[in-house]
């Protein structure tokens, strides 16, 4: 008993310092990549996977000979799911470890808390997760979904499939949620659908008793029109919402819900039998049928050890990051912030699902947009993909105040919120920081 | 004189037994069109096939629903059977070999709608009781037309009353949808579907009273404020019921804090850990069960509760032996070392079972729902609902009547008395703590019904727990009893107007205002050991 506490206390001391640097090596023939993810607390249930895949990519990239003739060496430090921690934790890796690059955060409050660190010491943050738009800073690439490459295809796809006619949108109560809401409500609106005909709530983070809420949905949706629940419910709240949704007996027949959290990872804590049916949108499911997708698969259960490890959407974006980043470095020759950021816009490298992902001049990425059915084994398959790629878009068209803005981060405008109306570069939205 | 034709082929199939002959045209049409692949087609195949009147109908979409239709590399199409068989979709004839490469099949919501009016107008006659309720069902969610005429001959038929209903609701709710059904008929689809009264019932009058004639509407309105009515008294009976059940997940999260905190006075905030062990307790039992002995699948849950409790206990008694013992009487020491156990605790069961949530299965008798007079009871919140009175049943019978609950409770009124009473007071303290831990050990099999089983279990719990236990009086059982079921139906109340955050909000403004008012909670200990 003891042994094992002592070795679980070393385990414990090793994540939450820095790893030492490799034996033998000096500083100046290794490149240091730092990750930034939480590996206790709250977060460390969805983060820690990313921990793991980067760690992957980089000694796959070692393998390959490095970059620029140089080892990658990983720096992980472990933020403990704590807000301001993220910022403290991210100085330390662009002051102390002195990172060519940065690949973290999943919340969208660390990354506002890490923003300021990274525009301040001139850092480089791959930022992989889907997230409300509304932002685009110089110093971070948005590999996640922006809401048009996630939310507005997923309700496009029930409006003309499914016939819905009813909205309830369903979400936790933070800045993702209520944003992606405000943006679909507009788009809905846009589209025709009457104020009556939506319903918008939030629950707490980590709300586990939803008979009441469940219920509540029955009920709207029994008006008389196709109904369907578009989900943003974060995380943890979300198994015991499809426990409930099960118990009382809501198949994705009579009532579809389509989430924008719900991965594999999610679905692993389920019994998924009375949820087929159920959608999820993401850019990436484990089940897409390609060779580069079956190929990382099978690296990644290797990697792990583990056969029923699963794959998910934001790992696929530190994938995507990760070799953008590579090439990025050697076009640019360097590892210099600077030379990096301008060799990043263009840099075009294939994704998992068969195509190539570009990085555009706003810091967003080209994707795919699929939609996908929960099976019986929890993976999803896939039901409806869009014909191209789109095109992250920062500033949402459907929010006033920021329909008119742009980013674009190319030599001459170089600006995050360029304003098309007032030609000025520095117009807020209406959620930036 | 398609049927003619079939007949014709069918005899010529008997005749030479040659595996080249086609089945019927219709189906060999659906099947083409199953085959294709895109998700349209396939639709329109089902409901091709379901027109068909073919007697292979019923095992080709059965075999579709499952998941065991599959599209061979040679374009064939063909059904897995059991234990690795193959034959032929549109004949039945077994297969020698198994087909080349076969892909199953994939379905999406539509088809799953189509396949299941399609099963639901084919087994309306079934012989199987079971089988014709759940076709009944389907036809009235599908509320297909073509299904009229054998729905009218399964009414004649079936004996059964609940399905003969239940058939003649489908009827109606066919009949309101069905622009060429007469007023009078559509009145008296109205008068079933009044009866019925519950949500789908009203989504059905609804659409009804937007779109049928003036009689039709008027009939269809008084029909609407007759259900809202009843649905309306069913809503607060819901609310309390709700209310019970979200009590009942306190009072069984609370009711271990009662005793270390209530009745011994530690802070102790690894309570919710306590909890999270029992609850991993219950995976580990499932795994076991799992890989083992399959068939004991329903038992893990009853089998897992004195594990966890001897388990948590187990964890209880070192945290006392440990760090408890030597911080009695300062109580800011004790939530601080109680706060960083439960991190050490959290963190370690993150390093054992992985970060990720683990998946606890529901018995057998746990999962689905019953429907009693309009109100929908799941079984899982009915039986958490027992298992919580019957846990602090059984606490309150071993503090009060057994000897061992005498000491505890002589211990906590006086410590100096009872130890010259001859009680080894410290082995007490450490009985009781573990007493503490083990039920809250208990608690987690429960839970791990409803909630996530994850590390960040506990933590979810343990402001609600100590809530609870403050709102009820410190030391008072009856006190955590009550006030964990006050909570649960006020939040329950409050929730539908106010929203789940606010309504939370309100709950605790109210808290803190009632905390003031009475600092000892809803019901006070008196006497000296409220001094000591």
């Amino acid at each position: 008993m003891r042994n094992r506490f002592q070795k679980i206390l070393a385990t414990l001391a090793t994540a939450a310092t820095i790893a030492l640097p490799a034996a033998g090596a000096s500083a100046q023939d290794v490149i240091k990549v730092g990750i930034l993810h939480s590996l206790s607390g709250t977060m460390a249930i969805s983060e820690t996977t990313l921990k793991d895949v980067m760690l992957m990519l980089i000694e796959e990239q070692n393998k390959k000979g490095g970059l620029l003739g140089k080892k990658l060496e990983a720096v992980v430090v472990d933020p403990a799911s704590n807000w301001p921690l993220f910022a403290e934790k991210a100085r330390e890796l662009l002051t102390k470890d002195k990172v060519a690059a940065t690949f973290g955060c999943w919340t969208s409050v660390s990354r506002k808390s890490v923003l300021p660190v990274f525009e301040e010491l001139n850092g480089i943050l791959f930022y992989p997760v889907q997230y409300e738009g509304e932002e685009s800073s110089r110093n971070i690439f948005y590999t996640g979904a922006a809401p048009n490459q996630q939310a507005i295809p997923a309700v496009d796809y029930l409006m003309e499939n499914e016939g819905v006619e009813r909205w309830v949108l369903e979400g936790t109560d933070y800045v993702y949620p209520r944003t992606t809401n405000k943006i679909l409500e507009a788009y809905l609106k846009a589209k025709g659908v009457k104020d009556e005909d939506i319903s918008v709530n939030y629950t707490p983070f980590g709300h586990s008793d939803w008979q009441t809420r469940v219920a509540d949905i029955k009920k709207f949706g029994s008006a008389g029109k196709k109904t369907a629940v578009v989900s943003t419910i974060n995380g943890d709240a979300n198994v015991p919402f499809y426990k409930e949704l099960a118990n009382q007996g809501i198949k994705a027949t009579d009532i579809p819900v389509v989430a924008f959290s719900v991965g594999e990872e999610e679905l692993a804590g389920i019994d998924t039998k009375p949820l087929v049916g159920h959608l999820a949108a993401w850019n990436y499911f484990q089940s897409v049928d390609t060779a580069e997708n079956n190929d990382f698969i099978a690296k990644w259960k290797a990697f792990t050890r583990n056969d029923k490890r699963v794959t998910n959407d934001p790992m696929e974006a530190h994938v995507i990051g990760f070799s953008m980043w590579v090439k990025a470095v050697e076009k640019a020759g360097s590892t210099d912030p600077d030379a990096v950021i301008d060799a990043l816009i263009g840099v075009s490298v294939p994704n998992l699902s068969g195509g190539y992902s570009t990085m555009m001049p706003n810091h967003h990425i080209t994707k795919p947009v699929l939609i996908g059915e929960i099976q019986e084994d929890g993976q999803f398959s896939v039901v409806s993909q869009t014909p191209g790629l789109v095109v992250g878009d920062e500033w949402s068209d459907y929010l006033d105040g920021s329909k008119d803005l742009i980013a674009d981060w190319r030599a001459p405008l170089s600006c995050g919120n360029f304003n098309v109306k007032t030609g000025k570069c520095g117009g807020q939205g209406p959620v930036a920081q | 004189m398609s049927r003619l034709l079939c007949l014709i082929l069918a005899l010529a199939c008997g005749l030479f037994a040659a595996p080249v002959c086609a089945a019927p045209a219709d189906t060999g049409d659906a099947l083409l069109l199953i085959a294709s692949g895109r998700f349209p087609d396939i639709e329109k195949g089902v409901a091709l096939l379901a027109r068909s009147g073919d007697a292979r109908t019923q095992a080709i979409i059965e075999a579709l629903r499952d998941g065991r239709l599959a599209v061979a590399a040679d374009k064939r199409v063909v059904i897995e059977g059991a234990n690795g068989s193959w034959s032929e979709a549109a004949t039945g004839e077994a297969l020698a070999e198994a087909p080349p490469s076969p892909k199953a099949v994939r379905l999406n919501n539509r088809i799953r709608r189509a396949v299941e009016a399609a099963l639901g107008a084919l087994t309306l006659m079934a012989p199987d009781a079971a089988a014709r309720r759940q076709a009944a069902e389907a036809v009235f969610r599908s509320r297909d037309a073509t299904a009229l005429a054998t729905l009218d001959e399964a009414i004649a038929r079936e004996e059964v009353a609940g399905i003969r209903r239940l058939m003649g609701e489908a009827r109606a709710a066919i009949l309101l949808g069905d622009a060429g059904a007469s007023d009078l008929q559509k009145i008296e689809a109205v008068d079933i579907l009044a009866t019925r009264a519950d949500q789908d019932a009203l989504a059905l009058l609804r659409a009804a009273a937007a779109q049928g004639s003036p009689t039709v509407r008027e009939a269809a309105e008084g029909a609407i404020t007759a259900v809202e009515r009843r649905l309306a008294v069913l809503s607060m009976l819901q609310n309390v019921w709700y209310g019970l059940s979200l009590g009942s997940v306190l009072l069984l999260a609370a009711i271990g804090l009662a005793i270390t905190f209530g009745v011994m006075g530690i802070i102790n905030m690894a309570h919710g850990e306590m909890v999270m062990i029992g609850a991993y307790t219950t995976f580990v039992i499932q795994e076991l069960a799992r890989t083992h002995a399959p068939g004991l699948f329903d038992w893990t849950l009853p089998l897992a509760i004195p594990m966890a409790f001897l388990v948590a206990a187990l964890v209880g008694v070192a945290i006392e032996r440990g760090i408890i013992r030597h911080l009695y009487g300062r109580p800011l020491e004790t939530l601080l070392a109680t706060w960083g156990v439960s991190l050490i605790l959290q963190q370690t069961v993150r390093s054992l079972f992985g970060p990720t949530n683990r998946e606890v299965g529901a018995p057998s008798y746990m999962a689905g729902a019953f429907d009693l007079g309009g109100l929908t009871i799941t079984y899982g919140r009915l039986w958490i609902i027992v298992f919580s009175f019957a846990v602090f049943s059984a606490l309150i019978v071993a503090l009060k009547a057994t000897s061992f609950g005498l000491k505890i409770r002589a211990v906590t009124q006086n410590r100096r008395m009872a130890a010259s009473m001859g009680i080894r007071t410290s082995w007490v303290d450490t009985m009781a703590f573990a007493l503490g831990s083990g039920i809250a050990g208990v608690a987690g099999v429960a839970l791990s019904q409803i909630d996530n089983v994850s590390p960040n279990l506990g933590q979810s719990y343990i402001v609600d727990s100590f809530m609870v236990v403050v709102f009820g009086g410190v030391g008072n059982l009856w006190g955590t009893l009550v006030s964990a079921l006050t909570l649960g139906i006020a939040n329950k109340f409050l929730e539908p107007f106010a929203g789940a955050v606010l309504g939370k909000i309100l709950l605790l403004v109210f808290l803190i205002l009632f905390i003031q008012k009475r600092p000892r909670g809803l019901f006070a200990l008196r006497g000296r050991a409220v001094e000591a």
